[in-house]
């Protein structure tokens, strides 16, 4: 019989909130994670709005010696793995550590730091830059101290795919524990890209919304970036029962995809391949789907070609299930997107709540699927899916099912 | 002013549809010249670097943008309007 796999911990800290509990409750109540971006020299930007995480004191969580080595995705991540592994209880050196593993998203890694010190070298002159820049801004900087905090000692990276980063790292991890490599993963992602080179480096293509992220409204003109970090604990299921740990959710399917088309635009049989294989992987049939959270990213192009996939794929029964966005309140947190979705997915199927689409306002016919507009609606669902599509055409899909 | 305009708009169309200057005319669509949505961008960026100035364009809806992109003729005019603007 083939392994199961079970969530046993969530952590989160992004716009909507500083832990996984109070991310959902905001998902809960619809409330809109996003506001004015507050970064060095934002008044040179075109875009003011982001969903930052505000109030956010650095020395309240972490000592001065690691500071000098954690950038601010790193702090994000870490404060998401602590949470995770706490409710989660896991404790890997109880038993063997080479059977725990860290796999988490980012698309950007260390670009606070990036930024910064090119501030230094480029625009002040310094001919000097602290010696731990490069341990500071490498992608699998997160990953590293997650690993080291928490003595895991197994397969350990860092995956970028852009927008799908942490669907890839979790559908990973959900595949090294399957496979018998491991029995415990800390896995998700983190991404920190509001920083002037990168919003500019945004604008510069012109994907960006100047007032808001509505997606699949016929009046949406684009995407509004986010930040922060979602980490779960996922465990083989016999090895969460044994030592009692408490099972949120099961992770039953996974797939990847390559557009091979284009390096921007989305393609629909790109997406639908995706989503078609991971329910295949999960056994299912698309009427089993209760809700979808959407990859939704208020941009005209994505949100009709996904609409146009999840068509494809679930046929007749699209009509039937929810599928919503909530990048309309965290905004997209490139990276780091897909891990703070998977809440969504787990407040669908553990706590019935689907969280909706806020900032809707006029129905767009290539969207015509119950995007659950603006108010979170109560539903039994047994089976959740997540889409992640990122740009270069790297797709991943993942699924949930209610604890067994 | 108003020639130069003309001429260094048709040579960054040209150069993102690999044309001569001469097969760009006035009525052509983007479309019709093998532009597509990333040439676009990258043509409205090279436009606003020639001529200091800000396009107010939405790759979203490029209909929808305060810059009308329908055809060839259309971006001159709307160029020369924001580099009459600029003063």
């Amino acid at each position: 019989m083939s392994r199961r796999v079970v969530i046993t911990g969530q952590g989160a800290i992004n716009a909507l909130g500083n832990s996984a509990t109070a991310t959902m409750q905001a998902m809960a109540e619809g409330r809109c994670g996003i506001g004015t971006l507050e970064i060095r020299d934002a008044a040179r930007l075109q875009i003011g709005i982001a969903g930052q995480v505000k109030g956010y004191d650095e020395a309240a969580h972490f000592g001065r010696s690691e500071l000098v080595l954690y950038d601010r995705f790193t702090q994000f991540a870490l404060l998401a793995a602590r949470e995770a592994m706490d409710q989660s209880g896991l404790n890997v050196g109880a038993s063997d550590p080479t059977r725990t593993g860290v796999v988490l998203g980012t698309s950007g890694g260390g670009l606070q730091t990036q930024d910064e010190n090119y501030r230094l070298v480029y625009e002040e002159g310094k001919n000097r830059v602290h010696p731990f820049v490069v341990p500071r801004l490498m992608n699998n900087a997160a990953t590293s101290h997650v690993s080291m905090t928490h003595g895991a000692q197994g397969p350990s990276f860092t995956v970028a795919t852009a927008c799908a980063s942490s669907n890839h790292a979790m559908g990973l991890a959900f595949h090294l524990i399957r496979s018998g490599m491991v029995d415990s993963m800390i896995t998700g992602g983190s991404e920190s890209m509001l920083v002037f080179g990168g919003i500019k480096a945004w604008e510069g293509l012109r994907v960006m919304s100047k007032d808001g992220c509505r997606p699949f409204s016929a009046t949406r003109n684009g995407m509004v970036q986010g930040e922060g970090a979602a980490v779960f604990v996922f465990e083989e299921l016999e090895h969460a029962r044994a030592r009692g740990a408490n099972i949120i959710a099961e992770v039953i399917g996974f797939a990847m995809s390559s557009d091979a088309s284009d390096i921007v635009m989305p393609s629909r049989d790109g997406a639908a391949r995706a989503i078609a294989g991971a329910l295949k992987d999960a056994k299912l049939n698309p009427s089993d789907v209760g809700y979808i959270n959407a990859h939704g990213t208020g941009t005209a192009a994505n949100d009709k070609t996904e609409c146009g996939a999840v068509r494809d794929v679930y046929g007749a029964a699209a009509d039937d299930l929810m599928m919503s966005s909530t990048k309309s309140m965290h905004g997209h947190l490139i990276g780091g997107t897909g891990a703070v979705e998977l809440l969504a997915c787990i407040m669908a199927v553990r706590d019935g709540i689907i969280a909706p689409t806020i900032g809707y306002e006029e129905p767009d016919p290539e969207c015509d699927l119950d995007i659950v507009p603006n108010v979170a609606r109560e539903a039994k669902v047994e089976v959740a899916v997540s889409n992640a599509f990122a740009f270069g055409g790297m797709n991943a899909v993942i699924a949930l099912r209610r604890a067994p | 002013m108003a020639e130069n305009v003309k001429e260094k708009i048709v040579e960054i169309i040209a150069e993102q549809a690999v044309l001569q200057p001469s097969d760009v005319t006035m009525d052509a669509t983007l479309e019709e010249l093998g532009v597509d949505s990333l040439g676009l961008v990258e043509a409205i960026f090279a436009i606003e670097e020639a001529f200091d100035i800000q396009v107010p364009f939405n790759a979203n809806d490029p209909s929808e943008s305060d810059f009308d992109v329908s055809n060839i003729g259309a971006i001159i005019k709307a160029v020369e309007t924001l580099v009459a603007a600029k003063g």
